[in-house]
Parts: structure tokens; C-alpha cells; sequence
């Protein structure tokens, strides 16, 4: 299931964040996106998550989810959004329990993305016991049990120590290696982006507006984690988008 | 370097320490301990003179009269209707406050409806509305079950909304973003996260409830702990007034222990 953003344009009231945003996402493929603080692309992926309406455009899915999707949209969040009263394992159970699925199928799916995500020791265990990495892990699980055609990451590494970060990056892209899932990934590290990303599409400043769309064509499992390619897609980008991220920073807040 | 010289010969101390504080812990003892201290400085006072008879009674006279009371068959005949006012009293005011509570901070029109109904009923004192309850409820257990259960309806329903509006909104679009029910929403992610909200306004409610009991029944019952105040009270019997107040103040002990018991089994997940 492909996704294609048709004409976005949105306005906060007197606010013009983004401006006729024309994007294709291709099945199975991983779309970062980056750009200057403030300039929508948290709102972007929430108009694409469907929590919210842009003033002007579409998000359309290009022909029907795959069979036993539960959730087409599903979002991993920088602050992991887990419930504190719950444990791993209810966490997950969560999501699989207003889908009518019962015990036998419900304790397999959540064995098998606990097992996919290195978790199977830690079902009982609380949020609070866990460190943040964990936590990622949990609300990685918790994505992949309703099996999403796409997934919509708004800086899903961020709130980690950079250990945790390369660590859960060498995950995501073992995940995607087993099986290959459409994401929106956003994020404010051009390193991240080019490791991860099939497609990077820099923003521009606030009105965002798309800039550039580079292409990374060396596959995902040849790319290393310090790989001269790369870094040179990463210069490209940082050169393109450091006046603007400098700019945007000064920025006077007067909303 | 452990002998207060550095090689340089200047003097070496080690860091003060000024953290700490600013953490109570458990520490029961010490709780039982100022009762204890206290009686036990009454009856001395009592019996050696300079605390007038006139002011407080003996504590172990306060014992005595309990004891009398429990050999009697009183105390059960006194604190069992109580008791039954009180459950059934803050029980109905509680449920009706939780739900209305929730209803007030998941939607807005009830908001802008109710909420200031809420607020303009909350500083009544309650107490002044009994006549008018025994009109409605009669003067039997009903006017006393609807002061009550009046009485810890409103704070009851501010605690709720207030706590309703702090659950982390964050956790909401997750439950909206993975197509949970609206039902399932309140259900298992507003209401756990309003709880401890729910719970300390609820320990308040509850000492609200024990106050209007204790002015119901001093306004008309023939049994009932107010009742047995009331008369030892108009009798002048300082150890019967002292045992009846003792009973309140165990009440309220054990409402505040059993809400404790819930708040460790329900929010165990806190840190
Ligand atoms: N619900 C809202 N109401 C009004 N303004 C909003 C709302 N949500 C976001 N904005 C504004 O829209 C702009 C874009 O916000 P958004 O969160 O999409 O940016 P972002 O690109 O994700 O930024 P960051 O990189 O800091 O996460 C910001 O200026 C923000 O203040
Ligand atoms: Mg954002």
C-alpha cells in the first residue's frame, strides 16, 4: 500500500506551518523526513496518522491495507507514550484488545514482537523499571503487534543517550531487513536520516515547504555505521539546511 | 592522602553535607509516639491537679467508660447505624461525584454547563440544607444518607475533574492513534490516570462525610454516635464526650488507613 500526500497546505489560525506538500511514499520503504524546528512536521505526520485535518489537501492510501493489518497508521513516539500502570506485557496487549483478537492469537502476536524486539525476559516488568531504550523497544512491539502498513516515527530516538540510539538503529533496521515496512520516519539528525532512509526529504523553514528530495540508493544492510557514502549525503544536507536551521532557531516565537 | 594533608601541605576537608531532607518517609513510631506522650501527659496533669477536672476527664476514666460502653451492647446499638450512614451516605456521594467528575472533564459542554452549578453549590455549607432535606427525605434515614452523600458530592466531583484534566493528553492520541474505542479510552487510560487524583480527593470527601454524620444525627437521632455526643455533651459527662470524640477520630484513622490500602494496591505502578 503506497501513501501519497496530495496538495497539503495548513494554517494555525493566523500561522501558515506547511504549503502545498506533494509526497509519495512507495510500499516497504523508509521516508525520512527532516527540516528546521517549527517548520510542521510533527502536524505533517499527525494529517498522515489521521489525528488531524490539513486546511487544504489530501492524504491518500493508494489501494487497500494488506490482510491481517490491524492498524494501516501507526505511531511511535518520541516520549514512548507507554501506560505507566500497565507492564510490557499489557502494553501490548492494549492495542489487541478492542480488536476482538482473544487469548491462543493474542498471547502468540505478543510473544512474537517481544521476541522480534529482544523483550521476552522483561513481559512483567513496569515502565518505570525500565530504562528509555527499553521503553523504545516496548512501543516499538506495541507497532509492530497490530501489524501497520505504515509506520509514522516523530523522532522516535531522540528522548535516548547515544549508545541506546545506535543500538535501537541497528534494531530498526534488523526489523525492516526480516520484513520490510513502510515508515515516516522524522527526525533532527541528519546521520539518522541517512542511515535509515530510502528517501530523505528536507522541509524548509516555516511556511514548510519541500526543499529537496534525495534519494539514498545503497541498501540498507550494506550502509554502515561510519560509511563514506553516506557522510557525504549528510554534508550535502547539512549544507543545505544550516542557514535555515540557524535562521529558524532565532526565530521570535509570536503566535 | 587520607591523613588531612595533601603533598603540598595545604589542608584538605571533606565536602559538607547539605543534601537530604524534603522526603518524608514511613515512619510510624513516631506518630504513636506523640499520642502516647500526650495521654500520657493529660492523666498526669488530671491527677496531679493543674489540669482542672472541670477540662478534660482522666484518659484512663475515657478507657473505663468505653469499656462499659463495649460490656453494655452500646457501642454497637450507637456506632452500627452510624456506620450504615456513613457507607451508604458517602458510597452514593462518591459514585454520583466520580461520575459526574469524569463527564465534567471529558466534555465540554457539561463543563460549561455544570461547572459552575458545582462551583456555586460547593461553599454552601451543607449542614444548613438538613431542614430542607428533611422535608424532601423525610426524617428518617433518608434526609441523613442525602446530607451526606451532598456533603461528598462536590468535593468529590472538583478532585475528579481536576485529575481527569491532568491525565497526560499524550496518552490519549496513543490510544486514538491505535483505534482504541472512546469507551475504552476512559476506561483504561483516563480513568488509571485520574486515580490518583480520584483518591486523595476522596481522602478529603471521606473526613467531610464523618463531620456531616456526626451533625446529622446531633439533629435528630435516637441512635448513632452524634446522638451519644449530643447527650453526654448537654450532661456535662466528660468521659462519655471524650469516648464518643475518640470513636470519630479512630473513624476517620481507619477511613484514611483503608484509602491508603487501595491507593498501594491501585497505584503500585507509581514511583
Ligand atoms: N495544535 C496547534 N495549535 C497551534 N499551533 C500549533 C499546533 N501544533 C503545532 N503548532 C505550531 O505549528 C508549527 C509546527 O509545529 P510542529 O510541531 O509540526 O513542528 P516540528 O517540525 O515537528 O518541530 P520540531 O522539530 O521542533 O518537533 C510550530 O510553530 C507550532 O508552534
Ligand atoms: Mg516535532
Amino acid at each position: 500500500m503506497d501513501i501519497r500526500l496530495d496538495g497539503i497546505s495548513h494554517s494555525y489560525g493566523k500561522l501558515e506551518v506547511l504549503r502545498d506538500i506533494d509526497l509519495h511514499i512507495p510500499s516497504g520503504r523508509i521516508v525520512c523526513l527532516v527540516g528546521p524546528s517549527g517548520c510542521g512536521k510533527s502536524t505533517l505526520l499527525r494529517f498522515v496518522g489521521g489525528l488531524e485535518r490539513p486546511t487544504l489537501g489530501r492524504v491518500l492510501q493508494m489501494g487497500a491495507p494488506p490482510e491481517k493489518c490491524l492498524n494501516p497508521f501507526t505511531f511511535i513516539f518520541q516520549d514512548f507514550a507507554l501506560l505507566p500502570w500497565r507492564n510490557v506485557r499489557q502494553n501490548v496487549s492494549l492495542v489487541l484488545e478492542d480488536r476482538g483478537i482473544s487469548g491462543a492469537e493474542r498471547d502468540r502476536i505478543i510473544a512474537d514482537v517481544l521476541e522480534r524486539t529482544r523483550l521476552s525476559d522483561f513481559e512483567h516488568a513496569l515502565p518505570r523499571q525500565l530504562s528509555g531504550g527499553m521503553k523504545q523497544r516496548v512501543a516499538i512491539a506495541r507497532a509492530l503487534a497490530v501489524n501497520p502498513a505504515v509506520m509514522l516515527m516523530d523522532e522516535p530516538l531522540s528522548a535516548l543517550d547515544a549508545q541506546t540510539r545506535a543500538h535501537l538503529m541497528d534494531d530498526l533496521i534488523t526489523l525492516w531487513e526480516r520484513q520490510p515496512f513502510t515508515a515516516i520516519y522524522v527526525t533532527h539528525d541528519l546521520a539518522e536520516a541517512v542511515r535509515l532512509g530510502h528517501k530523505v526529504v528536507v522541509l524548509s523553514r516555516r511556511p514548510g515547504l519541500i526543499r529537496e528530495i534525495v534519494d539514498v540508493d545503497k541498501p540498507l544492510s550494506e550502509r554502515g555505521y561510519v560509511d563514506a557514502d553516506l557522510e557525504r549525503i549528510r554534508e550535502y544536507l547539512w549544507d543545505m539546511m544550516r542557514e535555515e536551521a540557524r535562521a529558524a532557531d532565532e526565530e521570535l516565537f509570536n503566535v | 592522602m587520607s591523613d588531612g594533608t595533601l603533598p603540598g601541605g595545604s589542608a584538605q576537608y571533606e565536602v559538607r553535607f547539605r543534601g537530604g531532607g524534603f522526603s518524608p518517609s514511613s515512619k510510624r513510631w513516631a506518630g504513636v509516639l506523640v499520642f502516647i506522650v500526650l495521654i500520657a501527659f493529660v492523666e498526669w496533669g488530671t491527677r496531679a491537679g493543674f489540669i482542672s477536672n472541670l477540662t478534660l476527664p482522666h484518659p484512663s476514666d475515657v478507657l473505663a467508660t468505653f469499656g462499659e460502653l463495649w460490656d453494655s451492647g452500646m457501642l454497637i446499638r450507637h456506632l452500627g447505624p452510624s456506620l450504615g450512614r456513613l457507607v451508604v451516605g458517602a458510597a452514593l456521594g462518591a459514585c454520583a461525584g466520580i461520575c459526574v467528575g469524569i463527564l465534567i472533564g471529558l466534555f465540554s459542554y457539561i463543563r460549561a454547563g455544570i461547572g459552575p452549578l458545582v462551583a456555586a453549590i460547593f461553599p454552601i455549607p451543607k449542614i444548613a440544607l438538613l431542614p430542607l432535606f428533611v422535608i424532601w427525605f423525610g426524617i428518617g434515614e433518608g434526609s441523613k444518607y442525602a446530607l451526606i452523600a451532598f456533603g461528598t458530592f462536590t468535593p468529590t466531583v472538583v478532585a475528579t475533574y481536576g485529575a481527569v484534566d491532568n491525565v497526560d493528553r499524550s496518552l490519549v492520541r496513543m490510544g486514538q492513534s491505535f483505534g482504541l474505542t472512546w469507551f475504552s479510552i476512559v476506561r483504561k487510560i483516563v480513568l488509571p490516570g485520574a486515580m490518583p487524583g480520584i483518591l486523595s480527593g476522596l481522602r478529603i470527601s471521606l473526613s467531610i462525610a464523618i463531620i456531616l454524620l456526626v451533625a446529622a444525627e446531633m439533629l435528630g437521632a435516637q441512635y448513632g454516635i452524634g446522638a451519644y455526643i449530643l447527650e453526654a455533651g448537654s450532661l456535662y459527662d466528660l468521659e462519655r464526650l471524650f469516648a464518643g470524640v475518640v470513636i470519630l477520630s479512630l473513624l476517620g484513622v481507619l477511613t484514611s488507613g483503608a484509602i491508603t490500602l487501595i491507593e498501594r494496591r491501585l497505584l503500585d505502578w507509581r514511583v
